[in-house]
């Protein structure tokens, strides 16, 4: 029984929270010849002989055990809730109401298997890059000469996120696209999330994680390919960028830094730069309304105490729940009231699953932390972006935490090959509109092929 | 879905009233009828609820160990998992609620809500009343050690002259004041509150007391300034004043022309602003985000041990007290870990974690801005304090400042910690007020 015995002394065993005894090989299946065997070689390229013995890509799947399942259901029907709050809205926080109905659900009809089957569909590997396990899906198109792309999900996000863009990009011609357009897709999870292991020590900030991704993709042979990224995919894949990794051809970022200087200063208490067009007017007034109503409280209390908010996160289902859903990008989520909008009730929940069946609420939290001194995701001079010469892609969704004008974009990013505002979608892009987000991709990186 | 069983009635026993003690004066036998009885409380916590308490513990998943060697991530893994071990074995709730319980304590409906107090009446008869209000991680358990020495001052070497008769709420929220069901519920309507109180408990004259979220209730009693109240104390001064105020807001330098003491309250205040204050973020923008803190004792006790950096003011003499040894030079003075213990506990079997956060969302003040106080008022500086109050500010801020005193030792939770001296400071203070 966990509890006394601190489950961290070692890496913990991946989906076995309840088990810390259970080793984290008994989860994966190394049954590589087995699965070659099934004949689903194509899902299974042979990969470059690896540079290093522990540079060997291995293949995975979920396998959690049901008592984790079992035990995270016991603990949702435990849950020991605070009274209504006191607001008529959300501006308190998660309401009790909404929240109680997504836990009923939870940790009744919801079935984790779908999600874990899902997942075990793809093919799915592990490697180890600069002493950390990294877990990818790894799916490539059948047609010839197609654009490998890494795709890097942030935080409250995972490699779920993704899930739905992977036939529009891999099978163009299934979605009203061209073969032209297709993609390889590489989908890491970020060290200390999902299967990815975690960290045990510190300095792995973005810049860190671009390198290792820019390692990931030349192991799998890639010589020319691009990165994309939301949320912190986007400081990542600018990292990308940045560091001009052998091979990269260009990036393409949904929340893009670009606050200029003068704003930025304003932001911070300073005076509303003059000479401001109508559009970026409105801009600066929305993102100091959004500071105002404390969207970025989560970021601030993440950045500075990543152990302390792991605690009721990682013990208390609801806590992770309420966590996770304070994100502005979750807003407008309406807890799967409509059944054809995405994220589902179901998505939404695969992805709390994840943390909580990895136990990494905690270590993804230590991401915020390890970017502290840089600050802002959103500003150009902290994200350096006036060092990146290569392609830059941007396409806007209108109902992210913050919109960028062009103005801003051009002069933050001085290769600015692509930059589009959709009419619909928000911060989980790919989530919430993957065959749009798909389409986006296959125009921002058509020049590049 | 179960509901949350534990609703603050089932774990009253409101009996009959407390036989009348020499400590409880003839106003009381005259309690109020209707919705202003002021009706005697007790306190008996099921059985039930402690054992829930320590099963929750024993079975709690814990995160992977902080990839640093110190607090800079937040409350270290070992220290929670040693603190969660005592917690759910030896620590005896029992001691402090029979301690509670051999107090005077009461209930009382003021503007819809109600109010929990201690009222300790000293047996001296001019002895000065006197209002102390807690903060937060804070309750009514950091007072236990000051009301003999100021009720019975003779006892503790001090003069009968210099008695109090105490009163020491709850704040709306916490312990077992009742919780706020709709907002509105700040440190003014809190004032409001507390100076209906000592006027219903037949107080024509008074002072009141605070720090932390205590400070602001101050601060509005100050401004509402009603002719009952003599005067306040606070060792939580808010002294900043609008110039310096905006430069720390700016992250600028510290202004030219600071004197000495007034600049390194400055670079003190940086600090707390830049690296202590998410928890406050947090709490005073998305109250109700903090599920884990009701449904998990270890999650509540590390975000209440926490209170901004573990090894830093204002934490420091907690983390102290819980390792058994001063931690960073910052003793716990009085503090043991069954202290610490005693007031999570609270924290947790009212189930206050949420609703005492909501306080911080309904504060529209800072608490280190310039208090703008006319009524007399009274400053200690206590050396681990968040930043220590330069008299030069401190006179700005609290323009009838009758008494100003740097402490020798204590910190942020000064009652807490040095009981003694904190009396002590209180006694000196008041003198000029009777």
């Amino acid at each position: 029984m966990l509890g006394t015995d601190p489950l961290a002394t070692r890496q913990p065993a991946r989906g076995v929270a309840s088990e810390p005894q259970l080793d984290r090989r008994q989860l994966l299946s190394t049954a590589a010849m087995g699965i070659a065997a099934a004949g689903a070689a194509s899902l299974f390229p042979a990969y470059p002989a690896p540079a290093a013995p522990g540079d060997a890509i291995r293949p995975f799947r979920a396998i959690v055990p049901q008592d984790a399942i079992d035990d995270l259901r016991r603990r949702i029907a435990m849950t020991r809730w605070p009274d209504k709050e006191t607001a008529a809205d959300q501006s308190q926080g998660v309401q009790l109401a909404k929240l109680q109905e997504l836990l009923q659900y939870w940790g009744g009809a919801y079935d984790w298997r779908k999600a874990e089957a899902k997942l075990n569909a793809l093919p799915q590997f592990m490697t180890n890059i600069d002493g950390v396990d990294i877990h990818f899906i790894h799916v490539r198109s059948r047609h010839p000469n197609a654009l490998p792309v890494i795709i890097t999900h942030g935080w409250p996000g995972s490699i779920i996120e993704q899930l739905k863009i992977i036939d529009p990009l891999t099978n163009p011609t299934a979605h009203g696209g061209q073969a032209e357009d297709a993609f390889d897709v590489v989908i890491p999870s970020l060290p200390g999330y999902g299967f990815s292991a975690r960290p045990t020590g510190t300095g792995w900030d973005p810049d860190r994680i671009a390198r290792a991704w820019a390692e990931l993709m030349k192991r799998l042979g890639y010589n020319r390919y691009v990165a994309q990224g939301g949320d912190w995919g986007t400081p990542i894949s600018s990292a990308m960028a940045r560091q001009a990794a052998t091979g990269l051809l260009g990036i393409h970022i949904n929340l893009p830094a670009t606050v200029p200087p003068e704003v930025a200063a304003a932001l911070a208490g300073g005076p509303v730069p003059p000479g401001l067009s109508e559009k970026e007017r409105a801009v600066v007034e929305a993102l100091m309304i959004s500071g105002k109503n404390g969207n970025l409280a989560y970021f601030t209390m993440m950045t500075a105490r990543p152990q302390t908010v792991g605690y009721g996160a990682t013990d208390s289902p609801a806590g992770l729940a309420a966590w996770v859903l304070v994100h502005p990008g979750f807003a407008h989520w309406t807890y799967g009231a409509d059944p054809e909008k995405s994220p589902t009730k179901d998505d939404v929940l695969d992805n709390i699953t994840l943390y909580w069946l990895t136990n990494t609420a905690t270590s993804a939290a230590r991401l915020y932390w390890e970017n502290g001194a840089r600050g802002s995701v959103i500003v150009a001079a902290a994200q350096r972006t006036a060092e990146i010469s290569l392609p830059v892609a941007i396409t806007v969704f209108p109902e992210d935490v913050y919109r960028p004008p062009e103005t801003w974009a051009r002069r933050a990013y001085r290769n600015l090959i692509y930059f589009h505002e959709v009419d619909r979608g928000g911060h989980f892009a790919a989530w919430e509109q993957p065959e749009l987000f798909s389409a986006e991709l296959r125009a921002a990186f058509r020049s590049l092929r | 879905m179960p509901a949350n069983s534990q609703t603050r009635r089932q774990v009253l026993a409101t009996g009959a009233a407390l036989a009348a003690s020499s400590l409880v004066g003839e106003q009381m036998s005259r309690a109020a009828e209707g919705s202003n009885a002021i009706r005697p409380f007790h306190i008996d916590i099921p059985a039930e609820a402690l054992v829930d308490l320590r099963r929750r513990i024993s079975a709690t998943r814990w995160p992977a160990r902080e990839p640093v060697t110190d607090e800079s991530q937040g409350v270290q893994l070992a220290t929670m998992q040693q603190l969660a071990r005592y917690w759910a074995t030896d620590y005896d709730w029992r001691k402090v609620e029979a301690r509670l319980n051999a107090l005077p304590q009461f209930t009382t409906e003021i503007d819809g809500l109600d109010i929990h107090f201690i009222h300790v009446r000293s047996n001296h008869d001019n002895a000065l009343p006197l209002i102390v209000t807690h903060g937060w991680p804070g309750s009514i358990v950091e007072q236990l050690k000051i009301i003999d020495p100021l009720a019975n001052p003779t006892a503790h070497g001090a003069s009968a002259s210099d008695a109090f008769h105490l009163v020491i709420p709850s704040l709306p929220g916490y312990g077992f004041s009742g919780k706020p069901t709709t907002t509105g519920w700040g440190a003014e309507r809190t004032a409001n509150a507390w100076v209906v109180l000592m006027k219903r408990l037949g107080y024509t004259r008074f002072a009141s007391q605070g720090g932390d979220l205590g400070a602001g209730v101050c601060t509005a009693m100050a401004k509402q300034a009603p002719p009952e109240l003599l005067g306040i104390h606070t060792n939580f001064p808010g002294t900043i004043p609008t110039d310096v105020a905006r430069a720390l807001a700016a992250g600028d330098p510290p202004p030219p022309g600071l004197l000495a003491d007034e600049k390194h309250a400055y670079e003190q205040l940086q600090v707390l602003f830049s690296k202590r204050r998410a928890y406050a973020q947090m709490m005073g923008t998305r109250p109700q985000t903090l599920y884990g803190l009701e449904d998990s004792p270890v999650g509540l006790a590390a975000w209440l041990f926490d209170h901004g950096d573990g090894y830093g003011q204002p934490a420091a003499s907690i983390t102290s007290a819980v390792l058994g040894r001063a931690v960073n030079g910052h003793s716990a003075g009085d503090l043991t870990r069954d202290d610490v213990l005693d007031d999570f506990t609270l924290y947790w079997l009212t189930s206050t974690a949420v609703s005492a956060a909501r306080f911080y969302w309904e504060l529209h003040f800072s608490l280190y801005n310039a208090a703008d106080v006319s009524i007399p008022a009274a400053v200690s500086v206590f050396p681990g304090e968040n930043y220590q109050a330069p008299r030069s500010w401190t006179e700005r801020a609290y323009k009838k400042l009758i008494y100003f005193n740097h402490v020798a030792e204590g910190g942020h939770y000064a009652a807490w910690e040095q009981p003694k001296l904190f009396s002590a400071e209180l006694r000196a203070a008041f003198r000029s007020l009777r």
